[in-house]
């Protein structure tokens, strides 16, 4: 992990100051990584998994994933649902007006593949990547918002291994000597008072 | 309203529509020629049959059958009227200037199987884009893009 994951931790153990050097990148990714606004692309049933995921139960504002109505505010666009090809150009045109950096997840069967409509179907584009650049695809009829937390996830851990340089990455793993991190020794137990697993 | 009651007060006001009814599957139908289906929806909707429900077509090989399905509020009743077109020349009188809810049904029709509504103020595509080729509901319809599910599936 970045150093930057764990700030408070380390400047409260620094010795007599407040100084934290890192990487650019690693600033970079971080934030990135930790405020996904979405454009929820909803076009059909998986938009309600979606719309579930947003609210207090599975509450993705926790994440930084915060829906927005407008493609000029986000980051990230959440295909969900059945694209068809008369909507293809429309989701292309909204993806385009996102600003860079962006990322796309396909949620749900259709938006990965055409789902049921890959068979027999004249209308229905089969998967979203014939027209976007898919980061994270997740599978399911629809899906649960577990799993699309669990995609928003694994997109920070991929915007974690990317450098503002361009064509460059960086390891996504990037493991800092932190000798009393409790959770270099192993799994966290309950009574350490971290409160974090 | 019962379909007998339907019955007797169709033939008494209409006795030209009286011998075209009768009742499919629980449900009162009025099957018309295509050259009559204009006059025989205006009878019905001065009847008293104002609403109009829904309105589709079914490919039957040589021919288009049209549905329209008709409410009365004040009745409490509803009928079917049906229609033929013949397949190479699909053109029908347009309803909207009696249900203006027929405008985009029509519409959707057109964009499926390719009947002409004559008199349609608007008679364009309404689901598929404008430049779709073919009309999609109809059965002997060709599309490369169609992958056919295979028999193990």
């Amino acid at each position: 992990m970045a150093l930057v994951d764990d700030l408070g931790r380390a400047l409260e153990r620094t010795p007599g100051g407040g100084i934290i050097l890192t990487s650019l990148d690693a600033v970079m990714d971080w934030s990135r990584g930790h405020s996904l606004w979405s454009m929820p692309m909803g076009t059909a049933c998986c938009a309600m998994e979606l719309i579930a995921a947003s609210f207090a139960r599975f509450d993705f504002d926790r994440h930084g994933t915060i829906p927005r109505a407008d493609p000029r505010h986000a980051d990230v666009m959440v295909v969900a649902g059945t694209i068809t090809r008369k909507m293809a150009p429309a989701v292309k045109r909204l993806y385009e007006q996102m600003p860079d950096p962006k990322w796309v997840i396909a949620m749900g069967n259709c938006a990965v593949s055409g789902g049921i409509f890959y068979y027999d179907t004249y209308s229905v584009v089969r998967g979203v990547d014939e027209f976007l650049p898919v980061d994270v695809y997740i599978a399911g009829c629809p899906p649960r918002p577990e799993s699309l937390q669990d995609a928003v996830l694994r997109l920070r851990e991929k915007i974690r291994a990317e450098s503002i340089a361009p064509g460059r990455s960086r390891p996504a793993k990037l493991v800092l000597p932190s000798p009393t991190d409790p959770r270099a020794g192993g799994v966290a137990t309950a009574d350490d008072g971290s409160g974090e697993g | 309203m019962r379909i007998e009651e339907l019955r007797e007060h169709l033939c008494s006001v209409y006795p030209d529509l009286c011998p075209l009814f009768s009742v499919e599957f629980g449900d009162g139908t009025l099957t018309v020629p295509a050259d009559r289906l204009f006059s025989a929806a205006q009878d019905m909707r001065d009847l008293g049959f104002d609403l109009l429900g829904m309105l589709t077509a079914v490919d039957r090989g040589e021919t288009f059958e049209l549905v329209y399905r008709v409410r009365s509020r004040e009745m409490s009743a509803a009928i079917f009227l049906k229609t033929e077109v013949p397949r190479d020349e699909p053109r029908i009188p347009s309803l909207v200037p009696l249900w203006p809810a027929a405008d985009w049904q029509e519409r959707e029709v057109y964009d499926m199987f390719g009947i002409v509504f004559e008199g349609h103020p608007d008679l364009r595509r309404i689901l598929l884009p404008d430049d779709w080729e073919g009309y999609p509901l109809r059965k002997d319809y060709a599309d490369e893009r169609i992958i056919r599910r295979p028999d193990y599936i």
